[in-house]
């Protein structure tokens, strides 16, 4: 019988694996190996059996250093335990690994390589983290597909119960983890087979337990630790013929037959290419092609790196290879080469120094692909080019253009191989919220389940949240696809564009194959659409000889109830027109798909989306294409003619989705960008803007305060500076004239490009027309009539100049929403809970201030290239910000505080010590000032000033060294920016440490109360009953109180926040923690798309989780006790709502209600009585006398 | 003693009927009212609006949860199916059915025509004994003329009637300019009884953020008193039966009521406050006083203060309003 096949990605195929072989799985989120842990979890949730039919037990730890602590326990005490990680969550793991080897543990850990952390973070694929353990002691072995990773997932689990040494399976992050492939399921009876319950049980019986006691972890001297390492030798000798049996029963269990090095290309060969990951599909289909010209070339696959078999790889090598290129996934900066490389050349070195090989080869080690960069069968096509060289360069690069130290190789990019044939590529342009990629994984899934086609499909995502675009990349044909790449420019037989306005923004038609077709999601009726068809788009249609389809998606959609969701509709159509399946058939499963996904739980959407189903076919029309171009539309320009020089020739090219084009002297050296490139990037996503109705307007300040991308801003100036003013621009007199000078107005300006039109300024805005209550001081309006007059109005708001700080009253919301924000037009979700707070932080304190974000969706948002949205004011200063990792951000913001105090007393040392050279006045007055206002802060920086200016005409090293770092004589800001995953759980130690140091600086935790980056797995912040990933039966545990835990100090500010729910309480939190000379905390709740609402209602969900009592609102001075106060003071009122309407307005607590009805009332009355009692703790706390004991 | 009574053409074992609450969501408390001697129980409503809000917030943030973003295509973990409100409604009935022996009225609450409403044969076909249609509309369009508003409300008991042939029992505001007509109307349209009255739960404001805040405010026992005024004015002048609500917390508040002439009394806050088995005591206290009242049969005193039968009607309509006012003197005001 022949093996169900089944369409998956990689962390799905090893995760089943992992699954049925193990009993104790440990995880912790990291992208891109999350979705294994939360298989596995979701399985176990639902009472998933593994192959001993008991449900394995899955436990997220607090970090993956946790993790493989919690494996290495499991271990000890008998189980078969298991984890998933990837990139720094490996590093973390590292110690336990080595434990783990060195006590000869049978366990497997499956990785989906990722880059590491080095001049800049990259979520993206290489063999970067799993080369930094080759040293612990485990196994490596690499797959290169899908059907690879579910493969040697069951080996690794056979092999290293046979060898008692652990494996680490790894197999490329994204490029493989992500990728869905048909692939054939191994039966749980084949994984049964290839388990040997013997070795299970020789593996228990080793264990500790106290009824046959051991000691493991002992401390050895130099007597005998070193034979005690030596002692494994066997193990590792054995350990590649274990595999190599292991491998061969596998094959006669399910035909598959794999090696520990594998041969493919010519008998006698003499260039032979040797690499492992998924770049082996590229080489692989290259190779085919030029043995099929007649090169004599080849390819070994590298599956296990450890222990590296040099036997194995000499009898895969074929005797005629002269010239040997290695290709590394990773960097080592200073080696002479990569790893693989040097293992590969020792090996051939001594295998000739012995006699056992007649040929030396020329051995040449390139790196490739590093964070996922493009590998193509061109690309392999160029490395056997150079292999062919009299000198093949060594060491080489491939898939950059390095112009520094000219590593890189040139290739032919129109190489196409020969399995390019027979296939159909397919390449889709959506947004991230339309659905077009779980309509395309839903396309694949029909495709390969309905007819014999082997199926692929990659996605390409965004690094913004809001407003994000996808490219899906789908191939179908009849021979298994082994294509390991993107398609390419004139490779895709179907292009599709999802979005009507892409058409002007993505070059989509590049990728379009001659005599393919494109089809179009436009508004245009069918007879208008060619017009309406940018001109270069045109030219692509006329000179490639598209067919053009058309249809309203969006008109249907709406049609049919389905409001904004074209994802099935443009699904029916790429079907309609591939014709790959019979469309009635088609029709037919994708309503199957649509009623999986729906159940019982939505059978009113169900018929709607039959009805738009139903509706797409008759809605799809082919466009007559006209000999001639008609059309004047033109590609608008990336950024703006007037932006800087870096920003026309780097970030442009990074946003037009050209980066791999720059070459290597483009990019920085150490991973140093500037700052304030965001505005540049103008992505126009709203569809509804805000307008001022300025006679209404109190000049409250509210809604730039709730703007998540700062694109509502206000500003007073001088009347007389609006003389040239555009037409449309609205000022008026600023209310509460006595704190501005005669003259000064006001406005609130839009910038119509960078809003996001989630209405939240709308929403807070508490102003009503009395005659008119529908019209609010600001309403949202179409943006298609405001457009151009508001772009005017936003150019001339920019130019109008910032008032003197030093002048506003930054306690009131309305003087402080004068100041300049800088940090904005993030690409934060649409209505992020989070960045109001780090606006309002920039705004406040922007000028001064250092910035340690923890990994995060704030650092993703707040560093994720292309552009940066922390900005500088126009004197040039502006917010520093760098992200050291996740787990350290706590350290290495102190770091900065430390550094900042050190050089700053420095300064005063040697201003004392140049006191007479300098003047004793101006001395004094530096050191005198306490620096506590706007106005203190601005005077020492025009003293400082003064000093710079006379220190240069002091001819002594003193001078020199002060002029170094004489700026930290003006007070400096340090914040600890991070979500809740970092301050609670992995960084918990560090957060701790830096409250204990009592060390000037301000942690600020955007607390989402999940795991918000990776996909909403839960922390130690998410609440009782809360749904969230790795708890999808509901939190059973109640938040930490962290600020209850960092009171506990007495020497804290700590404050509890919630913009939406009290404004003024946040501004004076922020001002108060940062005026506290010591460590404060501010805990910011933010709602999140995470938690199942819709963020149009961000603030309201702030509201109702204080009122009932969720989220209470105080703040801690310990100022206040100094002076004999309590220092403890309560921001909101006892809990006014039951818990439950705040919960049950959000899905996260709602959804449980219906999956586990119970559970979801257990938790709600302890949550009730929990946020009852709660307050009343807090109360009585905020109410307790406070003196010298014995005082009343 | 007899309590029997007769309800929406349903023989109960007495008129003590506990209204739509959470407490038919849970078996158990269900099981402990009937314990407690519940003539009937009317199930907790079946909202119009949690149909589709469930339907429309649950598809969307279980299954529309996508952003683009590399690092997660989703932000809850993947739910097995799961039934939707509609269907959990329809199991609850089935369960109350299967555990309960006496009778089960469901509850749909709604405004309009459309949709929801076609499930109301699948309500009876999982075993509820009767419907109670709570049509909570106010009536917040000030030029919507109040006959339109009447009409609303009879075209949904007919619709409904023309769905199911079970007993509709129609729970009223108490805001229609003519209670009594409104009722014959219903009638005509087939209605089988109605409750009077439906509460309008009020918002209020919240003066530090400007803000509505929605809160419920418990009854209390002379919140019932609208509804015993027209049970009384309505016992003996109308077919169908009547039943009260609002306020019922004691045995003297049912007494009350049943004086009055309602054929049934509910019970919500009371039950919630002091749970399920407050009605026995309830129960207790009524049969107490019947026994020192020396009434044998509950029909024996039923509508004994209803307008019809006491010696002064008109004690029921102006003439009251104007001796309360009067009677209110800031000293003991009493009743004479």
């Amino acid at each position: 019988m022949s093996a169900k096949q089944v369409t998956l990605d990689g962390n799905e195929a090893a995760a089943r694996i992992a699954h049925l072989c193990n009993e104790v799985i440990a995880i912790y989120p990291i992208t891109p190996a999350s979705p294994m842990g939360e298989w596995a979890d979701d399985w176990s949730s639902v009472g998933i059996k593994n192959l001993w039919d008991t449900v394995p037990q899955v436990i997220e730890m607090q970090s993956e250093a946790g993790a493989a602590g919690a494996i290495h326990g499991a271990l000890q005490a008998g189980a078969l335990a298991t984890s998933f990680t990837a990139s720094q969550g490996l590093l973390l793991m590292i110690p336990n690994m080595y434990k783990i080897a060195g006590e000869l543990t049978p366990t497997v850990l499956h990785v989906a390589a990722r880059s590491l952390a080095a001049q800049a973070l990259s979520i993206f694929g290489d063999h970067s983290d799993v080369m930094a353990c080759r040293a612990t002691g485990y196994a490596m072995l690499c797959s290169a597909s899908v059907q690879e990773v579910q493969d040697f997932a069951l080996i690794a689990q056979a092999a290293t119960l046979a060898g008692r040494i652990p494996f680490l399976h790894f197999f490329d992050g994204f490029r493989t983890s992500h990728e869905v492939d048909k692939i054939s399921e191994l039966s749980r009876d084949t994984v049964r087979a290839m388990i040997d319950e013997d070795l299970v049980i020789a593996h228990r019986k080793r264990a500790m337990s106290p009824d046959r006691p051991v000691l493991r972890g002992t401390s050895q001297n130099p007597d005998v630790y070193f034979q005690g390492r030596e002692s494994v030798n066997t193990y590792y000798d054995e350990l590649p013929s274990i595999l190599e049996g292991v491998m061969t029963e596998f094959g006669d269990l399910t035909g598959r037959r794999y090696g520990l090095f594998e041969y493919v290309g010519a008998a006698d060969a003499e260039r032979v290419l040797v690499l492992m990951g998924s770049g082996i599909g590229a080489a692989e289909e290259a190779v085919e092609t030029l043995v099929a010209r007649g090169d004599k070339v080849g390819l070994i696959k590298v599956r296990l790196f450890r222990p590296f078999s040099t036997a194995h790889l000499l009898a895969a090598l074929p005797a005629s290879a002269r010239q040997v290129a290695v290709l590394d996934r990773s960097k080592e900066p200073g080696a002479d080469g990569e790893p693989l490389y040097k293992d590969v050349l020792t090996a051939l070195s001594q295998a000739y120094a012995k006699g056992e090989r007649s040929l030396m080869p020329k051995v040449t080690g390139g790196r490739f692909g590093l964070s996922s960069k493009e590998f193509t069968p061109a690309m392999v096509a160029g490395v056997f080019a150079e292999l062919g060289a009299t000198q093949p360069r060594n060491p080489f690069t491939v898939g950059i253009r390095d112009d520094v130290t000219h590593l890189s190789l040139d290739w032919d990019a129109t190489f196409r191989p020969a399995a390019a044939e027979g296939v159909t590529r397919c390449v889709f342009y959506g947004l991230g919220s339309d659905g077009t990629v779980s309509a395309n994984k839903n396309s694949i899934k029909i495709i390969g389940e309905s007819t014999d086609q082997h199926v692929q499909g990659y996605f390409q995502y965004d690094s913004k949240k809001a407003g994000a675009v996808t490219v899906s990349h789908l191939r179908y044909g009849d021979r298994p696809i082994r294509s390991t790449y993107l398609i390419g420019d004139d490779e895709a037989q179907f292009v599709a564009c999802h979005q009507p306005n892409f058409l002007v923004r993505y070059d989509m038609l590049a990728k379009a194959a001659p005599g393919g077709t494109f089809l179009v999601n436009s508004p245009v009726t069918p007879d208008a659409l060619w017009d309406s068809l940018p001109r270069k788009v045109q030219q692509q249609i006329l000179d490639k000889q598209l067919k053009v389809f058309a249809i309203d998606a969006y008109g249907i959609a709406q049609d049919t109830g389905m409001g904004r969701r074209i994802n099935t509709i443009m699904q029916v159509c790429f079907f309609a027109i591939t014709q790959v399946i019979d469309i009635t058939d088609a029709l037919a499963k994708i309503k199957e798909m649509v009623a999986k996904t729906y159940g019982r739980k939505g059978r009113r959407l169900l018929e709607r989306n039959y009805a738009a189903i139903d509706a797409a076919l008759s809605g799809l029309h082919e466009i007559t294409v006209p000999a001639a171009l008609t059309s004047s539309v033109e590609m608008p320009p990336v950024v703006a003619a007037n932006a800087p020089e870096f920003v026309q020739q780097v970030t442009a090219t990074l946003i037009a989705g050209n980066g791999d084009s720059l070459p290597v002297s483009a990019i920085s050296a150490d991973g140093t960008w500037p700052l304030g490139t965001a505005a540049y990037e103008k992505r126009q996503l709203a569809l509804e803007i805000p307008q001022w109705e300025m006679d209404l307007c109190t000049h409250c300040g509210k809604c730039p305060l709730v703007c998540p991308h700062a694109a509502i801003r206000s500003k007073v100036f001088d009347e007389a500076l609006t003389s040239n003013a555009p037409e449309g621009f609205l000022h008026n007199a600023v209310k509460g004239g006595k704190d501005f000078p005669p003259g000064t107005h006001i406005t609130y300006q839009v910038a119509p490009d960078d809003c996001t039109g989630c209405g939240l300024c709308v929403e807070i805005c508490p102003i009503r027309d009395k005659k008119d209550p529908q019209r609010k001081a600001l309403n949202m309006v179409a943006i298609d009539e405001r457009r151009a007059i508001e772009q005017a109005n936003w150019d001339f708001f920019l130019g109008l100049p910032e008032f003197d700080r030093t002048r506003l009253k930054e306690t009131t919301l309305k003087g402080a929403m004068i100041m300049q924000p800088l940090f904005e037009f993030s690409g934060a979700c649409v209505g992020c809970g989070e960045t109001p707070y780090i606006k309002l932080a920039t705004q406040l304190f922007g000028d001064r201030m250092l910035i340690a974000n923890a990994t995060g969706c704030s650092s993703i948002y707040g560093g994720n290239l292309p552009t940066t949205p922390y900005t500088t004011n126009p004197d040039g200063r502006g917010p520093t910000w760098n992200n050291s990792l996740f787990e350290d951000n706590a350290e290495f913001g102190l770091g900065m505080r430390v550094a900042i105090d050190k050089q700053a007393e420095h300064a005063r040392e040697l201003l004392q010590a140049l006191a007479n050279d300098i003047g004793e006045t101006l001395v004094d007055a530096i050191l005198a000032t306490p620096q506590l206002s706007e106005a203190e802060i601005f005077e020492q920086r025009v003293r400082v000033e003064e000093l710079k200016a006379k220190l240069t005409n002091i001819d002594k090293l003193a001078a020199r060294t002060l002029e170094g770092i004489v700026d930290y004589l003006v007070k400096k800001s340090v914040w600890l920016i991070g979500g809740d995953g970092w301050a609670y759980d992995i960084g918990y130690g560090g957060v701790d440490h830096v409250m204990a140091s009592g060390r000037n600086v301000n942690i600020l935790v955007l607390d989402t109360e999940v795991y918000s980056n990776t996909g909403g797995q839960t922390s130690k912040a998410t609440p009782l009953g809360a749904v969230a990933k790795f708890s999808a039966g509901g939190k059973p545990v109640i938040k930490k109180d962290l600020a209850m835990m960092a009171m506990a100090y007495g020497n804290v500010y700590v404050a509890q926040v919630a913009y939406g729910a009290k404004d003024v309480q946040v501004l004076r939190a922020f001002l108060e923690a940062e005026s506290y000379d010591g460590p404060s905390v501010i805990i910011a709740y933010s709602p999140c798309i995470a938690h199942g609402i819709d963020l149009a209602n961000n603030l309201r969900q702030q509201d109702l989780a204080v009122n009932a009592g969720h989220w209470g609102l105080f703040r801690y001075d310990p100022r206040k006790a100094a002076a004999g106060e309590n220092p403890l003071h309560l921001d909101s009122k006892e809990p006014s709502i039951p818990y439950r309407d705040f919960a049950m307005s959000e899905t996260r607590f709602a959804v449980l209600e219906r999956t586990h009805p119970e559970a979801a009332h257990r938790f709600m009355e302890t949550a009730q009585h929990q946020s009852k009692a709660k307050f009343h703790l807090y109360e009585q706390l905020a109410k307790l006398a406070v003196g010298e004991p014995g005082q009343e | 003693m007899n309590l029997t009574t007769q309800w929406l053409g349903l023989t109960l074992n007495n008129p003590f009927v506990p209204s739509a609450s959470p407490l038919s969501r849970s078996l158990d408390a269900a099981k402990q009212l009937e314990d407690a001697g519940a003539g009937a129980i009317v199930m907790y409503s079946l909202f119009e609006e949690a149909v589709a809000a469930e339907e429309e917030g649950m598809t969307r943030f279980l299954h529309h949860q996508e952003t683009g973003h590399a690092e997660a295509d989703g932000f809850l973990p993947a739910q097995p199916d799961f039934p939707g409100e509609l269907d959990r409604y329809l199991e609850q009935v089935a369960a109350l059915k299967a555990s309960l022996d006496i009778p089960v009225v469901a509850s749909l609450n709604g405004v309009t025509a459309s949709g929801w409403m076609t499930h109301a044969q699948e309500i009876a076909d999982a075993g509820a004994d009767a419907l109670e249609l709570n049509a909570y509309y106010v009536a917040g369009d000030i030029w919507e003329e109040g006959h339109y508003v009447e009409q609303r409300y009879l075209t949904l008991l007919k619709e409904l009637r023309e769905k199911v042939s079970l007993p509709i029992n129609m729970k009223l505001s108490p805001f229609f300019s003519s209670v009594g007509n409104m009722v014959k109307k219903l009638e005509a349209c087939g209605v089988s009884g109605v409750t009077l009255f439906n509460r309008f739960y009020q918002p209020d404001i919240d003066i530090d953020g400007m803000r509505l805040k929605h809160a419920l405010t418990p009854t209390v026992s002379t919140d019932a008193l609208i509804a015993m005024r027209w049970a009384a004015m309505l016992h003996g002048r109308v077919d169908c039966s009547l039943s009260a609500t609002g306020g019922i917390h004691t045995g003297e508040d049912a007494v009350k009521l049943l004086l009055a002439g309602s054929d049934v009394v509910h019970l919500c806050h009371a039950l919630l406050q002091h749970g399920p088995y407050h009605l026995r005591k309830v129960i207790a206290d009524v049969t107490a006083w019947m026994e020192q009242q020396g009434f044998e049969d509950v029909a024996d005193f039923r509508g004994r203060m209803s307008q019809v039968s006491v010696l002064d009607p008109s004690q029921y309509e102006r003439l009251n309003y104007i001796r309360v006012l009067d009677s209110y003197s800031g000293r003991d005001s009493v009743w004479r």
